[in-house]
């Protein structure tokens, strides 16, 4: 199979050392290296193993949650107790795992790769953000974890600023400096974006998973700073008595609903957004083809990052907000979901007439297609109106959600995580363990969380820590679900950790992928490129089906190799 | 065990039926992305030697096919739940009132003819009720899986919600926001009774007194009456005196230091107020009268009455201002006679 950029390829092969033992893992061993490092890729790898760390910290606390929901009485955990593990399940994933996720990691290593770039354009800028983030991180489990919190991840007033026992204020102050980590982010983000491209690599020849981490900065950088306000003003109520969201201190509680998701609804797309970017890479590489209407597919991207500032109140439906905003945010909910069909159906136009490979992260993207598409349709039952009535706040919404989050993003994260694993280690995992793990969950998946539809529908609502008995088989099914879901998510611990001591030795480019990070060894070299690559095609510029017939008709051979 | 949710309010089978409408539309588009999806990864998977021909040139026409085609199925799904979004929220005139107390866990419901109930709601079926809801504490929710309805009951206000029960029968009532450690127990039970069994129920539960009653004794203990008439009548005069709701009109000059809008007819009508806009005085606008008397105030008066905030608690306001509203229908009934 021939290639965009063959011959910058090779140069820059023959010019790197060849037994590649001199790249950017190696270059130093020093622990002070380490968290000195201004390598954007040595930062990906702080960031990989801080929130792997905080991936399995959220994923204990839902295993014990979906133990106690066992019996309708609840069988574990004391109502307390499990209303703390629900805060602290959704405070870690949603502002130590989700929001960061795919960007400080996968971004982070691959951006200056994908543009042809050295660095990001702001290297101390990133470690500092690195820093931030488990700073933030450190303050808020030590909150968790001491004094505990029962108020929910959504924090709503006046019960987290009159009412709630735990440590408000200090979980606050956790989440407003990891705030600044994402800020910072997204900043480094935009400004390498638009300042660092290679030569030749115009806009419109950026693979698609920068344009979904551009929009996503943007929000970073728009929204998270409306979060630090609300918090800062929580704060203030929480200790000065001073009544902004009290009703007996004169406040407004539904005010703090409107600033808390202007902040998080635009964070459910920084969540999302480069899932949908990394599922963009991987499917035109493993279908040997070209993505369909790339230019719709960016600019989906940019339209639901703007749309998703003006959806929040559809999270307000029923807490007593005028029915004229109701009916807009309806509206504009929908109109975000237009985008995101859009991109299904591109992705599948993408599927036809390609040559298809069924590699673990394609079996984790065609997951992930199914998983969004199912989250996306639930979503529009929220955003109807009367439909929303009996299922808002119930485990209708929590399947929803994790539809969206977990099935869509955690699969895009895998599945962007075995894609780039060469890349970024320069071993092969074990292949047939990373397919059957990608089955494994959708599978658990869907047994934990399709049943949390129907137990919505019936009236379920959430965040109860006892139910009644006529719920119990379904809760029952959704456990044993989450139980090979647990399984699932830890096995690539288990066979990523036997990769890097045994896996085979990668090639520059295994999966025979265009885009530039493939050009350059695996692992890369501590320069990224020995010479600056200059970009002459277009993204995924994968030959025609006819002529890579005419090459499998000459070779008998039905799989090229990169 | 049941995979089926009894419905039991008149507007129960029309959520469904959009429910089901939905759940059609999702079902389609489901086994169109899991076919197409499940087709083109057999058929034109890599060691398949299928001729592939020459791919399609103009995607642009796809492009605006499919979203057109999603646009136009968006809107009518939008239209189709606002719609009914706005008739479950707007209740009829003639909607029998009930009104809810949430606090930190329980829901204490207040009737009409002084019956109180926890955690319990007794109604009659087949005849609208409005629940006029509100909370001491946190914000909580109140929410009937077999009405299809809910509504967030938030702490310094008002909320609604109207249903007719069209089917005798014991049905859950769950707090839907979270609010605190025993969330999950402010949990109790909607009891629909046929006519005349709800007939039965209310004189065989004792209610002390009607809510009105209770509210005419806190009229007086509140110090109410000292400037709004012993009878709610309004300062210059006893009852019958000038008539209230009149609107627009000022009222006659009073001689009194202290002058009081007439209370006699207020519930229900609209009110004049001083920067020119007209509010109906409706059990929000009483509360928050009460409450804070200085942030709407009635055209031509003075803003001298004190704010009663931290002073009378939830219940008592219900009973305030179920007092008021019977003041407002016995001149209606009057009005009635004498015509």
């Amino acid at each position: 199979m021939s290639h965009a950029l063959d011959a910058t390829a090779g140069e820059i092969e023959a010019a790197t050392v060849r037994d590649n033992r001199d790249n950017y893992l190696t270059d130093e061993w020093t622990v002070w290296s380490w968290l000195a490092t201004t390598d954007h890729k040595r930062i990906a790898l702080l960031y990989f193993a801080s929130i792997t760390f905080f991936f399995f910290l959220g994923g204990a606390a839902a295993a014990l949650m979906r133990f106690n929901l066992l019996t309708p009485t609840g069988a574990i955990v004391s109502p307390e107790t499990y209303n703390r593990l629900f805060t602290l399940h959704g405070v870690v994933m949603v502002w130590f795992f989700l929001v960061p996720a795919v960007p400080v990691t996968i971004g982070n290593f691959v951006t200056p790769l994908m543009i042809g770039a050295r660095d990001l354009a702001f290297p101390k800028v990133n470690l500092l953000s690195w820093y931030l983030f488990i700073t933030g991180g450190a303050i808020t489990l030590w909150a968790l974890f001491m004094g505990g919190l029962d108020t929910g991840w959504t924090l709503y007033t006046p019960l987290s600023s009159a009412y709630a026992k735990g440590y408000v204020v200090p979980v606050a102050v956790g989440i407003f400096i990891s705030g600044f980590s994402s800020i910072a982010t997204g900043l480094n983000f935009i400004v390498t974006i638009h300042r660092l491209r290679a030569p030749g690599m115009t806009w419109y020849r950026m693979p698609v998973f920068l344009w979904s981490l551009y929009s996503t900065s943007v929000i970073y950088v728009l929204a998270t700073p409306v979060l630090a306000m609300t918090l800062l003003l929580l704060a203030f109520e929480t200790v000065f008595r001073v009544g902004v969201f009290d009703p007996a201190l004169g406040g407004d509680p539904i005010l703090f609903q409107h600033l808390f998701w202007f902040y998080s609804h635009p964070a459910v797309y920084i969540m999302i957004l480069p899932g949908l970017g990394v599922v963009s890479e991987i499917i035109p590489v493993f279908a040997r083809k070209r993505l369909f209407g790339y230019k719709f597919v960016v600019w989906c991207s940019v339209m639901i990052a703007v749309i998703s500032f003006f959806v929040w109140g559809h999270h307000m439906f029923v807490a007593g907000t005028s029915i004229y905003s109701a009916i807009v945010f309806s509206l504009l909910s929908f109109m975000v979901a237009v985008p995101s069909a859009i991109k299904v159906f591109n992705w599948i136009g993408t599927l036809h007439k390609g040559f298809i490979h069924f590699d673990a992260p394609m079996i984790y993207a065609l997951g992930f297609v199914g998983l969004f598409t199912m989250g996306g349709l639930t979503g529009l039952f929220l955003a109807t109106l009367a439909a929303d009535v009996p299922l808002h706040d119930t485990y209708f919404v929590v399947a929803h959600f994790h539809y969206i989050m977990v099935g869509g993003m955690v699969s895009a994260f895998f599945g962007g995580l075995h894609y780039w694993w060469p890349k970024i280690t320069g071993r092969m995992y074990p292949e047939m363990w990373g397919r059957v793990a990608a089955a494994m969950i959708f599978f658990g998946f869907n047994l934990t969380f399709f049943p949390q539809f129907i137990l919505g529908y019936l009236g379920m609502p959430r965040r109860y820590h006892s139910y009644p008995p006529e719920f119990q088989v379904l809760n029952v099914l959704s456990s044993a679900g989450s139980t090979i879901l647990a399984v699932a998510y830890l096995m690539p611990l288990f066979y990523f950790a036997w990769s890097l001591l045994a896996g085979a030795r990668a090639p520059a480019n295994p999966w025979g992928a265009t885009g530039l990070e493939w050009q350059t060894p695996s692992p890369p070299p501590v320069q990224n490129f020995t010479s600056t690559p200059v970009v002459t095609e277009d993204p995924y510029s994968y030959p025609s089906p006819e002529a890579i017939q005419m090459e499998q008709a000459e070779t008998g051979e039905a799989r090229p190799n990169g | 065990m049941s995979f089926s949710l009894p419905a039991a309010s008149s507007n129960a089978p029309e959520v469904d039926a959009l429910l089901a409408a939905l759940l059609l539309m999702s079902c389609a588009v489901l086994a169109l992305v899991f076919g197409l999806m499940f087709f083109y990864v057999v058929r034109y998977r890599a060691g398949s030697r299928i001729d592939r021909g020459a791919l399609a040139e103009r995607t642009f026409r796809f492009e605006i096919s499919w979203t057109a085609a999603t646009l136009a199925i968006f809107f009518g799904l939008f239209l189709w739940g606002a719609d009914l979004y706005v008739r479950l929220f707007e209740p009829p005139a003639d909607a029998l009132k009930v009104y809810v107390v949430g606090k930190q866990w329980m829901w204490k419901v207040e009737h009409p003819g002084g019956q109180r109930e926890i955690d319990t709601l007794h109604v009659p079926a087949d005849q609208p009720i409005e629940l006029v809801m509100t909370s001491e504490d946190v914000i909580h929710d109140f929410s009937v899986p077999a009405f299809r309805l809910k509504r967030d009951v938030v702490p310094g206000r008002y909320e609604t919600l109207w249903f007719r029960a069209d089917r005798p029968g014991t049905y859950h009532l769950y707090c839907d926001q979270f609010c605190g450690t025993d969330h999950a127990h402010m949990v109790g039970e909607v009891v629909v009774l046929s006519g005349p069994d709800y007939r039965k129920w209310l004189s065989v539960t004792p209610g002390s007194e009607t809510l009105a009653a209770q509210g005419q004794a806190l009229f007086i203990h509140f110090g109410c009456s000292g400037c709004h008439g012993g009878n709610g009548a309004g300062s210059y005069g006893g009852p019958g005196g000038s008539p209230p709701g009149s609107t627009g009109q000022a009222p006659a000059p009073s001689y009194s230091t202290v002058r009081a809008p007439p209370l006699v007819g207020l519930y229900g009508s609209p009110v004049p107020l001083s920067d020119g806009s007209v509010v109906i005085a409706d059990d929000r606008y009483i509360r928050d009268s009460i409450l804070d008397p200085g942030a709407q105030i009635v055209a031509s008066y003075q803003n001298v009455m004190p704010s009663f905030a931290g002073q009378i608690s939830e219940e008592d306001l219900v009973k305030l201002i179920a007092y008021i509203k019977s003041l407002g229908a016995q001149r209606a009934d009057a009005g009635q006679t004498g015509g």
